[in-house]
């Protein structure tokens, strides 16, 4: 009854990556028990809360709702990706300035989101931010400095010229200062 | 150096929680670690007639499964934590498995145990259950029937307590110019921590030590009472609670699944770990509220009130939770009157079993309940005698000169000021340009609705002596270790638990000030049973108001030895020593000095130590407050309600904390706005739902609307500080008023839209589907 395993190759955060993995297990799984990648968390069942949030090839997904094998050859951002303690991204060290996180489990997943959203729209209104939230909840903070933490985001993104679209997301010279 | 209390300090915890590198429960992996999964109960009431295990312990990856009857004599039933007395309590043994019978949809019937995440969920579906049904029962009223179901055989009518407080003398009631009664039904809401319940388990078979790890509010009480459930030395168990995906009331409950967890690694001899999933979560873990409310309130025409009577018909689900008896008891009865100077007033609790998930604390616990109730009826009695709500609300508050104030109910307010944050938010309003708003709406045929809530709450559990004769199985005082190293550096222990609070930021910032050192230099340990010598965990906005103070005190006692050093080594007398941003100086001889490093170095190398004082620089405090401490304010809604639609339009919140001195304006306004969100949530679109036969028809994320960002308008927040003398921050507690004061605001703005149409109440959470309806009714009527 065993079920074959298959070769699960990415690339995550810039580093190549593989596991052999069962055919049905979820994207989400796979980062945090194969690649190690614990950042990403998991808080429904039904792909509504959007802390499992990751960026698969430029995209936002949710990586409860994917399997690790339709992840295969592509490169995935997760929160461990964007920016170490001492060099925060700008979208985290907006939320830390404006206090848009409490208990943290739903952040890593809302910050990808919101990459994705400044992707789309780079210079979104205080309402625009409240609609392309559709796809995350947080429970503990009310939303109001995670869409101050947006903005402030946007403009440091914007002033500094960081180009959210060139795939890579990590690296050299997206940093804050 | 510059005081840092009261200033928006960035959060401390946040660089590991920013950068992926937070340790939650699941995020602990441990050298043979294996998996846990509970198979639950699909039937609300039934008799359990064999459980078919075989097919699952053949499964390859399986090692174990137990169901109730192989725990017998090893784990015993979870008991309550609030035995309160005069109400005739029965507590009908709840055992982490069902033995012979389930009682509601949830309920625990087997446990598995595989070497793989995945596997553990395939071989739980194989086990089968062959169940007898029972009639089941789901509402309190309906339960309290001569012919309902019993859900346990030896408690008639399923009534689980029968508490009242406070006395009407006759004639009150009989004799007033005005009664207004109204029946309120808070509903049954789910506390909802992104992060589900978690606990993973390690068993030492070789020193029998006992390590759990798990999603917990309070580790010490879990420890206190796990120890005793699994029959292990409180001294050989330890329980750490890591970081915390949100609680809010549904983490301070010792559940029966921790206590398998923790007998299956002791069992089995290797770690073991459970993480529950979302649908999981809302039939096995514990709701919030289910209380129906009947609120008569007697007054004159003037609008004076004279007397409240509240009866409170509770749902407590299938057992008695941890904080079970107390929420719809003491913390709600005790405060029927709310800001109002009130001279009598009468509660009758009724508590009662039905085929549900268990309820217990959720942010608030009782007071929302209660701030219900009152909020709601002041406006109807208002709009009984023709005033404006915020008139009567003035007309009747405790008058500033009152505190310390005792309510009808025998509380003792500590301080307040009650005009003054109303009057704040008023302002902030344009509140007389806003009722003109509404005239002109109104004449346009459009439902705008103006909702106060002018609350008070009972926080910081709790003077030790009360908390005991009400029955609280615990402390409720706090303790802090203040160590300074060697390089002045300082670790600081505190038995409060926070998770996602920001306590490691606001207590150091009381530290710093304290010492004299930057925040950089302070790290604080919480939650750890073994590093922390005794604490009553994080609930009831207790942590700042009770924990803060202890570390406060502990800092002191650091500081006055510290002196005694400095004294010895500048050759003076204490009294000539100031300490002042780190630097002990002489009165009056400038240049003769000492940093509190040099001290922290002196005292831990003990090479010259005043005489027959003992080395190094550690100190502990336990603080024992002698009273709760009453957070204040006001809080509005503005709404409009679409009369085709039925969909309400929050256009304005706006609020006014008074939380006494407040340590960080940041991160309480943070707890504001998310209280906010969860107590609009209740009035507006969160409701757990159970058809008839006990089947939760709201069981996951798609059926149960947790709010998103975009039902919010901003909400505009600010404070008044009116400090509490009980401790010597003078902070109140933060982190429930939002939800305490939010659900009635929100619910008077949209019954006060509908008061063109003479309704007074429409049941919550108000869906456009039941605002249309009643919409709809009342304009046929016209
Ligand atoms: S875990 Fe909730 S959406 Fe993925
Ligand atoms: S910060 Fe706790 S859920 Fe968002």
């Amino acid at each position: 009854m065993a079920v074959e395993k298959r070769n699960v190759s990415v690339t995550a955060n810039g580093q190549a990556c593989s596991a052999e993995v069962e055919p049905r297990k979820l994207l989400v799984h796979y980062l945090r028990d194969d690649l190690g990648l614990t950042g990403t968390h998991v808080g429904c069942d039904t792909s509504q809360c959007g802390a499992c949030t990751v960026m698969v090839d430029g995209d936002i997904v949710k990586s409860c709702t994917t399997l690790a094998v339709q992840a295969d050859g592509s490169e995935i951002t997760t929160v461990e990706g964007l920016g170490t303690a001492n060099d925060l991204h700008p979208m985290q060290q907006s939320f830390w300035e404006e206090h848009g996180l409490q208990c943290g489990y739903c952040t890593p997943g809302v910050m990808i989101a919101a990459l994705g959203l400044l992707k789309e729209n780079p210079n979104p209104t205080e309402e625009e931010i409240r609609e392309g939230l559709e796809g995350v909840i947080c429970r503990c903070t009310g939303y109001q400095f995670i869409i101050s933490a947006i903005q402030k985001a946007a403009t440091i993104i914007q002033e500094s010229g960081i180009d959210l679209n060139s795939q890579q997301l990590v690296g050299e010279g997206t940093h804050n200062e | 150096m510059s005081k840092v209390v009261g200033t928006s300090v960035k959060r401390k915890e946040d660089s590991r929680l920013l950068t992926g590198n937070g340790r939650y429960s699941d995020d602990i992996v441990l050298p043979g670690m294996l998996h846990a999964t509970v198979v639950r109960s699909t039937s609300a009431h039934a008799k359990i007639k064999k459980i078919h295990v075989e097919e699952a312990l053949n499964h390859p990856n399986v090692v174990a499964v137990y169901t109730g009857k192989d725990l017998e004599g090893k784990v015993g039933p979870v008991p309550t934590s609030w035995y309160v007395p005069g109400c005739n309590l029965k507590e009908p043994p709840q055992y982490p498995l069902a033995i012979d019978r389930v009682r509601y949809v949830g309920d625990g019937v087997a446990l598995v145990i595989a070497d793989d995440r995945y596997a553990v969920k395939d071989a739980a579906e194989l086990i089968e259950v062959e169940y007898e049904e029972l009639p089941a029962v789901v509402g309190q009223k309906e339960a309290m029937k001569e012919d309902a179901p019993l859900l346990h055989d030896d408690i008639e009518n399923n009534i689980a307590l029968q508490w009242k407080a406070g006395e009407i003398p006759e004639g009150v009631m009989e004799n007033a110019e005005v009664v207004v009664k109204e029946s309120f039904y808070v509903q049954r809401v789910f506390p909802s921590p992104i992060e589900p319940r978690a606990a993973v388990a390690q068993y030492n078979p070789g020193s029998g030590e006992l390590t759990l790890w798990c999603s917990s509010q309070n580790p010490h009480i879990h420890r206190m009472v796990l120890a005793e459930v699994l029959g292990i030395s409180e001294a050989k168990f330890q329980v750490i609670a890591p970081d915390i995906g949100g609680g809010f009331g549904g983490k301070i409950g010792v559940y029966p699944d921790e206590a398998l967890v923790a007998f299956a690694s002791r069992e089995i001899g290797k770690p073991v770990k459970w993480i529950e999933e979302r649908s999981e979560h809302y039939t096995a873990a514990n709701a919030g509220r289910d209380e129906i409310i009947e609120v008569e309130l007697a007054g004159k025409k003037d609008g004076t009130l004279e007397a409240i009577h509240v009866k409170n018909t509770a749902n407590l689900g299938a057992y008695l939770s941890t904080m079970g008896a107390g929420v719809s008891t003491i913390d709600f009865g005790m405060m029927i009157t709310g800001t109002y100077d009130i001279p009598y007033a009468a509660c009758e609790t009724t508590g009662v079993y039905t085929n549900t998930t268990p309820t217990d604390a959720y942010r608030g616990a009782g007071k929302p309940e209660s701030t219900y109730q009152i909020e709601r009826i002041v406006d109807l009695f208002a709009r009984e005698v023709g005033m404006d709500p915020v008139e009567l609300r003035k007309k009747n508050f405790v008058k500033k000169e009152a505190f310390p104030y005792q309510n009808a109910q025998g509380l003792l307010y500590d301080s307040g000021d009650y005009e003054k944050p109303l009057n704040k938010a008023l302002e902030t309003l344009n509140y007389e340009e806003l009722r003109k708003e509404q005239e002109r709406k109104r004449k346009e045929g459009k439902l705008m609705g103006i909702g106060f809530s002018t609350y008070v709450e009972m926080c910081g559990f709790g003077p030790s002596e009360v908390v005991g004769a009400v029955g609280f199985q615990g402390g409720t005082w706090e303790n802090s270790t203040v160590r300074v190293h060697p390089s002045g550096k300082v670790t600081v222990f505190c038995g409060t638990s926070p998770h996602g609070q920001g306590h490691d930021t606001t207590f150091s910032q009381v530290v710093a000030d304290k010492l004299g050192i930057p925040i950089e230099d302070i790290e604080f340990v919480f939650s750890d049973t073994k590093s922390v010598s005794m604490g009553w965990g994080t609930y009831g906005s207790r942590s700042t108001a009770v924990g803060g103070a202890a570390v406060s005190f502990a800092a002191d006692r650091v500081v006055e030895k510290a002196k005694k050093i400095a004294a010895h080594e500048l050759e003076v007398a204490e009294e000539d020593v100031e300490f002042e941003n780190g630097t002990f100086s002489v009165k009056g001889v400038p240049g003769k000095e000492r940093a509190f490093k040099d001290i922290a170095h002196s005292a831990n190398m003990a090479w010259n130590l005043p005489e027959g004082m003992e080395p190094s620089l550690e100190a502990q405090y336990f603080f024992k407050p002698e009273n709760f401490v009453f957070p204040f304010g006001t809080h509005v809604a503005v709404v409009e309600v679409d009369k085709d639609t039925g969909e309400i339009d929050l256009q304005r919140y706006v609020c006014v904390d008074d939380v006494g001195t407040v340590i960080n304006p940041l991160t309480a306004e943070g707890q504001v706005h998310g209280g906010v969100a969860q107590g609009v949530g209740q009035a507006l679109w969160e409701g757990a739902v159970y058809n008839d036969n006990g089947q939760l028809v709201s069981g996951t994320l798609m059926d149960y609307t947790l709010p998103k960002a975009r039902f919010f308008p901003t909400i505009e927040s600010d404070f008044t500080e009116t400090p509490s003398p009980v401790n010597p921050l003078g902070a109140k507690g933060v982190g429930e008023v939002g939800t305490t004061a939010s659900i009635a605001a929100a619910m008077n703005a949209v019954v006060d839209a509908l008061s063109v149409y003479g309704v007074t109440d429409v049941e919550m959470p108000l869906t456009p589907e039941k605002v249309w309806k009643v919409i709809q009714e009342k304009e046929g009527n016209q």
